[in-house]
């Protein structure tokens, strides 16, 4: 069953700086989220992978189009209507370290939601309930209670933020980057409390940059790019047969332990701008005649002219305003209009090169 | 040898006395080497890269000796520091992206560097800077923007051309790659070793909680934890044939591209590294270690059991002894 459905989400941003240039973060983002999935969302950094998620929660609204919960537009929930929402949908974010406040102690943030969401509930019955959700995200109750946040580490801090999702009556959890800022020895314990949770019933929306971290816990996978999805579909497919030319290159980036990165299949590229005679010479400079290092960056530099592009869009985009763009009716949505996505196989659809 | 660091103790002051933050450390970096320092947040791994350059005030060398190409590298006197800093020793600090000051264009801020390192010869360094710069694949242009100009990457590249310009004997490179997409990841540990193979750089102690970029850029690889060396041996050998138990845990919860939840689920290390405001005696691996006997109440040596590499485990240590 569907649980949640993003439909054609577009965000344009309007920077301050550039003279209210809009930047298109989300460009026609579709998909659906299943009850006991999880949807892992890779992106580089600029990509609107956690803009996705903040329209989730409702913390943006989208410029165009809708998220849809249990048949309902999450738009037109009202103040009681968006705290049953709440009780169902809900986020934990990067930094552990920042999500609670210094001053008291870390439970506290159990008592924010008693008050919102159980305020007729006794003590006892309280206690009970958290117990009851530090057990589920392997915590023991006596370590953790009425404990300061810089008395924990970043792994309890985490899991307490995700003990607090699970004491509501919680069905889709936005975890964005959770466990980027964690060590290696408790990335895994967060990683298998999340895997724990989807089979009973969660599903869960995980946001990341760290491919591997993303195949290991995901059922499908979504890539994006400068707001697009390029790639998506079943985990093991994307992985497995990436198509689009972008997914490649990130595999190809991951640091393995057991594998060098390989400099040649990215192939040559001429250093840009008039600089050609530098480049010759330091093609020529290489000791022992191996490839210059610049021929292993043309990916990077690709990356870089490609977001170029986008920002030359922006240009354009300024000319129009947001809501022109949602009516279609301007010049400008054009700018927002994603590479087309084609089924390359079942559940695996790859977006035409943009 | 490069580098040489012998019985090493750096600690810092707090409140609640001194918390040694790195205890009797000792390695040796051979020339050419690129040596990767890795541990958990807390294991004192930035400590003794910044001990090496000494930055910060508040930390004090209570012990050891560091030598650099055959002399003695005057660690806890900030002054005589300062005329080996970015000539002999040189630091690319963690958050480097932040690292630029927002108020001064990135050509300023270099010519400013080298001014205030009393450099003749600016020209020369300037044009040598140019041909680095290209050589990275970035544009001229950037010397005249300012630093939130630039992308993360860039930034990162353009701080690491700063720290590398002269030509340092030893780069200390703390987190460079922690905050950047995998492809420019790469890009930027690719620029490292590129940087050593031309010899900008003589040798390089990468410091980072991601074995993964290590084992891309890294000769050999140290681990700590908590204030101390576990292991050093070549890449190849941490990576596939660990001895110490804490590495060994480290390298299996660390999951690989391919490696899905319901084929292989992956452990995590229970438990957390112990406090530094007096640390428990013995190996301070201890209580999360599996293998764990009676003789672990005493600490063990660092000692070579073979060649090349270093374990401080007395489980191990038997085992060779056998």
């Amino acid at each position: 069953m569907s649980a949640l459905k993003v439909d054609q989400v577009s965000k344009l941003f309007r920077a301050t700086t550039r003279g209210g240039a809009l930047t298109p973060a989300l460009r026609k983002v579709s998909f659906e989220l299943n009850q006991g999935e999880v949807i892992s969302l890779i992106g580089e950094s600029g990509s609107g992978k956690t803009t996705i998620g903040r329209v989730i929660l409702r913390l943006v609204r989208p410029t165009s189009g809708t998220v849809t919960f249990d048949g309902t537009d999450i738009a037109t929930y009202s103040q009681h209507g968006l705290r049953e929402y709440y009780r169902h949908v809900q986020g934990v974010f990067q930094d552990p370290f920042s999500s609670y406040n210094p001053i008291y102690r870390a439970d506290r943030v159990y008592e924010l939601i008693r008050d919102v969401y159980f305020p007729h509930v006794s003590d006892k019955d309280w206690n009970d309930k958290i117990e009851a959700a530090l057990h589920a995200v392997t915590l023991n109750p006596g370590d953790v209670l009425g404990k300061y946040p810089h008395q924990l580490s970043g792994g309890q801090q985490q899991r307490l933020l995700i003990a607090r999702a699970l004491l509501l009556d919680v069905k889709v959890l936005v975890a964005d980057e959770i466990i980027s800022m964690l060590d290696a020895s408790t990335r895994v314990d967060v990683l298998n409390l999340l895997i724990k949770l989807k089979r009973s019933g969660l599903a869960i929306l995980f946001v990341t940059h760290d491919l591997s971290l993303g195949n290991y816990v995901s059922d499908r996978t979504i890539i994006l790019r400068h707001g697009a999805i390029v790639e998506m579909g079943a985990t093991a497919k994307v992985f497995g047969s990436p198509q689009h030319d972008y997914t490649r290159m990130l595999l190809s980036a991951v640091p393995e332990l057991h594998k060098k990165w390989q400099h040649s299949p990215l192939g040559p590229v001429a250093v840009a701008g008039n600089g050609s005679a530098v480049a010759t010479d330091i093609i020529e400079s290489v000791p022992n005649g191996r490839v210059a290092p610049v021929l292993a960056h043309a990916s990077v530099l690709d990356e870089q002219s490609h977001a170029e592009q986008v920002v030359k869009r922006d240009l354009r985009a300024r000319l129009g305003g947001g809501r022109a763009v949602a009516s279609g009716k301007s010049s400008v949505a054009v700018a927002l209009e994603p590479p087309e996505l084609h089924e390359f196989e079942p559940d695996h659809w790859v977006a035409e090169p943009e | 040898m490069s580098v040489s660091v012998e019985n090493l103790s750096v600690a810092y002051r707090s409140r609640s006395g001194d918390v040694t933050a790195v205890d009797g450390v000792s390695f040796t970096l051979a020339d050419g080497e690129i040596m990767g320092l890795a541990g958990e947040s807390g294991s004192g791994k930035s400590t003794l890269g910044n001990a090496l350059i000494y930055l910060d005030p508040r930390m004090k060398a209570t012990g050891g000796k560091v030598r650099l190409d055959g002399k003695d590298l005057p660690i806890s006197d900030s002054k005589a520091m300062r005329s080996l800093r970015m000539t002999e020793v040189s630091l690319v600090p963690q958050y480097a992206m932040s690292a630029l000051t927002p108020t001064r264009k990135i050509g300023r801020l270099i010519t400013d560097l080298l001014k205030s390192h009393r450099i003749r010869d600016r020209a020369e360094v300037l044009t040598e800077m140019k041909r680095r710069i290209e050589l990275i694949g970035l544009k001229e242009d950037v010397l005249g923007k300012y630093s939130f100009e630039l992308s993360g990457g860039m930034r990162q590249r353009v701080t690491i051309i700063m720290s590398t310009l002269l030509n340092p004997s030893l780069l200390i490179a703390d987190e460079v790659t922690s905050a950047l997409d995998v492809s420019t990841q790469r890009a930027v540990g690719e620029m490292l070793t590129e940087f050593r193979d031309r010899g900008y750089v003589k040798s390089v102690i990468a410091i980072t909680h991601d074995l993964a970029i290590l084992a891309q850029i890294a000769d050999t690889i140290t681990i700590m934890y908590a204030g101390r060396l576990a292991e050093k041996a070549g890449t190849d050998t941490i990576v596939n044939e660990p001895l110490h138990p804490y590495t060994q845990a480290l390298i299996a919860s660390l999951p690989e591209v391919g490696v899905r939840h319901d084929e292989t689920t992956l452990t995590g290390i229970p438990g957390r590294p112990p406090s530094l405001v007096n640390p428990p005696a013995g190996c301070r691996f201890r209580d999360r270690c599996p293998f764990a006997f009676a003789k672990c109440t005493e600490t063990p040596p660092f000692e070579e059991v073979k060649p090349g590499h270093y374990v401080a485990c007395w489980k191990v240590s038997q085992e060779v002894a056998k």
